[in-house]
């Protein structure tokens, strides 16, 4: 009997052969946390007395969440984070370098490997074919210590999708489309696999949108197979040797195949408060805006932006619409000013922020206000998520997002296609 | 220690997906001081829960309580809260292993959110997983504690477990 993906990485981290249902104890290669995390795992490793990490050049604190930071005591946290850095040789992903998860992906994250941070989105790894999986503080000081955690190897659906994406509509809608069909926790506990035509011509923008909203159906991993995307990804930035390719075995044993096809598949929307509350966006009632945010670990690569730059160019941000722009990465921000998509949203009425978590969180950068609504491209739409339980928010693509913004009322994208 | 001890409380009752933005906004995550985040659990699920929630109260909730970010802290919040003990028809997969680590028990029992009403008065035994509604004596039993974690627990939690592990 063949191995699922995540039998194969975690195999290979455990030292012998586990498979689904089995608890393992794996070695892990990149562990990481984030500011609102962070503070929580440091303080941990102190009071079990550990001085020193198992791995500094494979264990990364990022500032991303609250960043720059809004108020003295997270400054005072962000304080506690760069000297537990300096102290113990981690690596110091600061304010302005970008998102945990872009940065991770762009620098860090190899095909193969078991990646482990301290913020449930941390899935979205899984796109690089990473076991990559979000746990609490106290696991993941554990794991930064001893250089190992312990799992319960997940049972793998298959998700075959086939077809090819119509226009106008991407990785996000069928990322929506998935969650709104298998709901919200249809997939608890379980591990992903994104396979087929459609997933294999996504590019690693995609992937990664795919990957990061895995955890929002409940499940543990969204793996994607090591292929020649990976390979022209990895290339692109810099890492060939990090590739290698990696694929299920044809005969792996499968808990669920789920059949999607994408070629009559239309633009969606999450409603408040649920990312399961899935709808065609032509059927949701076209409500004024008062925030477009587009950004964030689901859609803030370079690739978002330009979709997004395409829609806006020569046009305007309708008045009374806030538009944020927030690049996932330091590179995502170099990379759209070089080619000229940062300069078209900026023309257009966008709002450019520095890289990092930006609206998402509700910390900074574009809290709501009573009775508010947001078109956002993040991935949780959670009463209270954007700094304020009285706001509603809808997510979308950065097509849906960017062609909101110029209505002023949630708009179908391929009205400006 | 974790002791798998009798837990007798007055129940509060919430719906399915209770996400951790609702168990403690990230607006309030600017403080790991579990006495600060106990005085905003639920509070925007449930405004008058920090206000009026007693120690040893117990919370019934529908499927994937828990469900959202990976922030200790909504654990950490709750217990803090004085609540004792989380009964669920299932829990978000963070939420689960983080409520171990942080010493909040929890349930799984999928019949407890239709059996038991807001303000019922329970019994609950960690060891057995029995749950007692005591109005009308009915007994519900929970989902068995997988082995691998029920040796976390006997050892007083991950932190201990890996202490003693690690020889500190």
């Amino acid at each position: 009997m063949g191995k699922t993906l995540s039998e194969k990485i975690l195999s290979a981290h455990a030292g012998h052969d586990v498979r689904a249902g089995e608890f393992a104890v794996a070695c892990v290669d990149l562990v990481y946390v984030q500011d609102g995390t962070g503070p929580l795992t440091v303080r941990q490793l102190e009071k079990l007395g550990f001085k020193t990490v198992s791995s500094p050049q494979r264990s990364i604190v990022f500032i991303d969440h609250a960043s720059p930071s809004p108020r003295q005591e997270l400054s005072n946290d962000h304080r506690l984070l760069r000297e537990f850095c300096r102290r113990t040789g981690a690596i110091l992903s600061d304010t302005g370098n970008g998102i945990s998860h872009n940065v991770a992906s762009e620098d860090y994250i190899n095909p193969g490997e078991v990646v482990v941070g301290a913020d449930s989105h941390t899935c979205t790894g899984g796109a690089l074919c990473a076991f990559a999986t979000g746990m609490g503080s106290t696991d993941i000081a554990v794991a930064m210590a001893l250089g190992h955690t312990w799992l319960r190897v997940p049972e793998t659906w298959k998700i075959a999708v086939a077809g090819t994406f119509p226009k106008g509509v991407y990785a996000k809608d069928f990322m929506l489309h998935f969650i709104g069909t298998v709901s919200a926790d249809g997939a608890t506990y379980k591990a992903l696999e994104f396979t087929g035509p459609a997933m294999e011509s996504l590019p690693m923008s995609g992937r990664l949108t795919i990957s990061n909203m895995a955890v929002e159906s409940g499940a543990k991993a969204g793996l994607f197979n090591s292929d020649s995307v990976t390979k022209a990804f990895l290339e692109s930035l810099g890492r060939p040797a990090g590739y290698r390719p990696l694929q299920a075995d044809p005969d792996a044993a499968y808990e669920k195949i789920m059949n999607f096809d994408v070629s009559t598949l239309e633009p969606m929307v999450a409603c408040p408060h649920f990312v399961d509350n899935v709808h065609p966006v032509g059927t949701v009632e076209p409500l004024a805006v008062n925030q477009v945010f587009i950004g964030t670990s689901t859609n803030g690569r370079l690739d978002d932006f330009r979709v997004a730059a395409a829609i806006l160019k020569g046009k305007k941000v309708a008045p009374g619409v806030r538009l944020l722009v927030t690049p996932g990465s330091r590179r995502t921000l170099l990379d759209g000013l070089a080619d000229g998509t940062i300069q078209t949203l900026a023309e257009a009425g966008g709002i450019i922020t520095g890289p990092g978590c930006g609206a998402c969180v509700g910390v900074h950068e574009g809290v709501l206000g009573d009775g508010e609504v947001c078109v956002a491209t993040q991935n949780r739409n959670f009463k209270g998520r954007m700094g304020n339980p009285n706001a509603f928010i809808y997510l979308a693509s950065p097509a849906t997002a960017a062609a909101t913004a110029i209505t002023g009322r949630i708009t179908d994208p391929r009205e400006f296609l | 220690m974790v002791t798998l001890m009798e837990l007798k409380g007055k129940i509060w009752k919430f719906g399915d997906n209770v996400d951790t933005d609702a168990i403690i906004p990230a607006r309030y995550l600017n403080t790991s001081d579990p006495a600060e985040l106990a005085k905003h659990c639920m509070e925007d699920a449930a405004p008058s829960f920090p206000a009026k929630v007693k120690a040893g109260d117990i919370i019934v909730a529908g499927a994937n309580f828990g469900c959202g970010s990976s922030r200790e802290h909504a654990p950490i919040a709750i217990k803090a809260a004085g609540v004792a003990c989380v009964i669920a028809k299932s829990f978000a997969r963070i939420f689960y292993r983080n409520a171990f680590n942080t010493g909040l028990p929890i349930l799984e029992c999928p019949e407890a959110f239709d059996s038991i009403g807001e303000g019922d008065e329970v019994a609950v035994s960690l060891g057995s997983g029995e749950i007692r509604i005591l109005k009308d004596g009915r007994k519900l039993n929970a989902q068995p504690v997988p082995e691998f974690m029920q040796v976390l627990l006997k050892e007083g939690g991950l932190m201990n477990y890996v202490k003693k592990k690690a020889g500190l």
